[in-house]
């Protein structure tokens, strides 16, 4: 597997070199691998934010260096290259939403691209069926609810074909079919258009659907691995899981909690498939 | 103080080619000191309807009475009425103006004509009641806040003016697990110490689960359930129909029981959901 996105010793300070210096990011290094969906999670100002927006130029290294496709973000005239690869989708689509139609909003990436017309057809069509939202294409973006807005400011960015997508939250502000919906497409997007994703999110039952997870904390890398690795009940895991303000998934939570009645469940639980194969196991 | 809303209904954009009505004869009456959940999905009406108990809106069809003063009526001090029901926005942002904190919060009673001495005690008591230390925060600037204590000083903010009742709009939406718990606590605070009336707009079933006695559905601008809380979230099929969910626990426990556990119907919370299962296993002879 390739490195899609890397981070080399990076270090991010807001204001850097004046007073009001504050640094958010501190040597962080790591890797987003092609193909695969990952989760950044962490408490509010603990920096993922800031780290994502350096996956595509939208914020450069105050030190170190962040490549994205092998390129530097570091050097100017990579940038427009490696927009094209790492797409982003921020929190309220409202900030990302341009034109009063579906489709004319999601054309409006690939017409900046100068494609030509049939391609951009071909483009905007592609990404309406693969967020299935077809139905919605000539309806005016205000008739939309929340989280149909997201699925078309998914789909504007999808119609760019970046192989990756960071998503900065992309559920908080819905209500829980959307959130649903959105999380669903997302997933899809991974598992059957190969993109790889990026995921920031306060939610643990959405971290549980991913292949990996890193969770940060005051600006650097606490912890990374799959979300089963992570959510293991070892005393110091949750120790430190607790001092970082995070929660544990439903199932895992529920698994402790017989634990602590005395029956013998695995600990390697996080979703609520693995609970009831254990539930079934008890004699 | 007592909320009497009577065949309220809403449009928006009256007398445009956009006009379009958001409310559809409301009627409910919200006793002293309850804590009422008020969901329902995107563009339900609830935001709108909750802007008429601090008289954000005024009623053109229907009516609402607020400690029985009509908020339509001319002699009406909506200024006074404010006061008595806070309204704290979903961004923080839209609220809090001030350079710093203690200032932010000092503006409303500053505006009740009160000695300075009666304002700073004002600050700081609403300053203790969200868990904002008053000698740290006080000079602090608003931007160097973090997303749950700017919502902790919009929340100060509100209080500074003693108000009887607090309207929420899904303040938690965008914020950590722990600084949803502190919010959280603090709200549970007010209600149970202050005994201040909470009606609290959330997308999180968990939420209103966890904190609210009684449960006022939305949907396409009618009140479709207005119950207590575990009577709503036993109304699965119907919730799910008009895109809302049931607490996490309780879709954990619907999943148990198609794998074929025997387990109770009207579990909302992770310790219950242990206890339950805890009791299905017992029954069934597994070894604890």
């Amino acid at each position: 597997m390739n490195k899609l996105i890397e981070t080399i010793n990076l270090s991010y300070c807001y204001k850097a070199g004046t007073k009001e210096e504050v640094k958010a990011l501190e040597d962080v290094n790591i890797a987003v691998w092609q193909g695969e969906i990952i989760a950044i999670t962490g408490q509010n100002g603990s920096g993922k934010s800031t780290l994502a927006r350096h996956f595509n130029g939208l914020l450069t290294p105050t030190t170190g260096s962040v490549l994205a496709g092998g390129m530097s973000t570091n050097l100017k005239e990579n940038i427009r290259e490696i927009r094209k690869i790492v797409g982003m989708v921020f929190q309220n689509p409202d900030n990302q939403l341009v034109s009063s139609i579906v489709e004319e909003d999601i054309a409006f990436g690939p017409e900046n691209l100068g494609l030509p017309q049939t391609e951009i057809i071909e483009r905007v069509e592609w990404a309406l069926n693969t967020l299935k939202i077809e139905e919605h294409r000539r309806e005016p973006l205000h008739n939309l609810s929340e989280g149909q807005k997201q699925q078309v400011a998914i789909a504007g960015v999808l119609a760019m074909k970046p192989d990756c997508i960071v998503l900065d939250e992309p559920t908080a502000h819905l209500d829980p079919r959307g959130r649903r919906d959105v999380l669903e497409r997302i997933v899809r997007l991974n598992r059957e258009e190969g993109i790889t994703i990026v995921l920031l999110t306060h939610f643990m039952n959405e971290v549980i659907y991913c292949d990996r997870m890193i969770v940060m904390d005051q600006g650097s890398v606490k912890m990374q691995g799959t979300p089963h690795q992570i959510f293991c009940q070892s005393e110091h895991q949750k120790e430190q899981l607790h001092k970082m303000g995070l929660d544990y998934p439903i199932a895992s939570q529920l698994a402790a909690g017989l634990k602590l009645e005395g029956f013998d469940i695995s600990t390697d639980i996080i979703h609520t498939k693995e609970l009831i194969n254990s539930l079934c196991q008890l004699k | 103080m007592p909320i009497e809303v009577i065949n309220l209904s809403h449009s928006y954009k009256i007398g445009t080619p956009f006009e379009h009505k958001v409310l559809h004869n409301i009627s409910l009456s919200i006793k002293d000191s309850q804590f009422v959940g008020i969901i329902g999905p995107t563009r339900s009406g609830k935001t709108t309807l909750a802007q008429h108990f601090n008289a954000l809106h005024i009623p053109k069809q229907g009516k609402i009475l607020i400690d029985n003063e009509d908020t339509a009526d001319k002699k009406t001090d909506l200024v006074k009425l404010r006061h008595r029901v806070g309204y704290v926005f979903q961004n923080p942002d839209y609220q809090l103006f001030a350079p710093t904190v203690g200032e932010d919060i000092a503006f409303g009673p500053s505006h009740q004509k009160l000695p300075r001495t009666e304002i700073d005690k004002l600050v700081q008591e609403s300053m203790h009641q969200v868990g904002l230390d008053f000698d740290t925060f006080r000079n602090r600037d608003i931007f160097a806040l973090s997303g749950g204590q700017k919502r902790r000083a919009a929340i100060a903010g509100v209080l500074a003016c003693r108000p009887k009742v607090l309207v929420l709009d899904d303040i938690t939406a965008g914020l950590d697990p722990r600084g949803r718990e502190e919010i959280l606590n603090v709200i549970k605070d007010l209600h149970q110490n202050q005994k201040i009336t909470i009606l609290f707009i959330s997308n999180s079933m968990d939420e209103v689960a966890l904190l609210a006695e009684r449960i006022i559905v939305i949907d396409q601008g009618m009140i479709k359930m207005d119950d207590l809380t575990r009577n709503v979230f036993a109304r699965t099929e119907e919730l799910r129909s008009i895109g809302l969910e049931l607490p996490e626990a309780t879709v954990a426990l619907e999943n148990l029981r198609s794998a074929g556990f025997h387990l109770p119907n009207g579990i909302l919370s992770v310790d219950e959901a242990i206890e339950a299962i805890a009791a299905a296993l017992r029954e069934k002879g597994a070894h604890n």
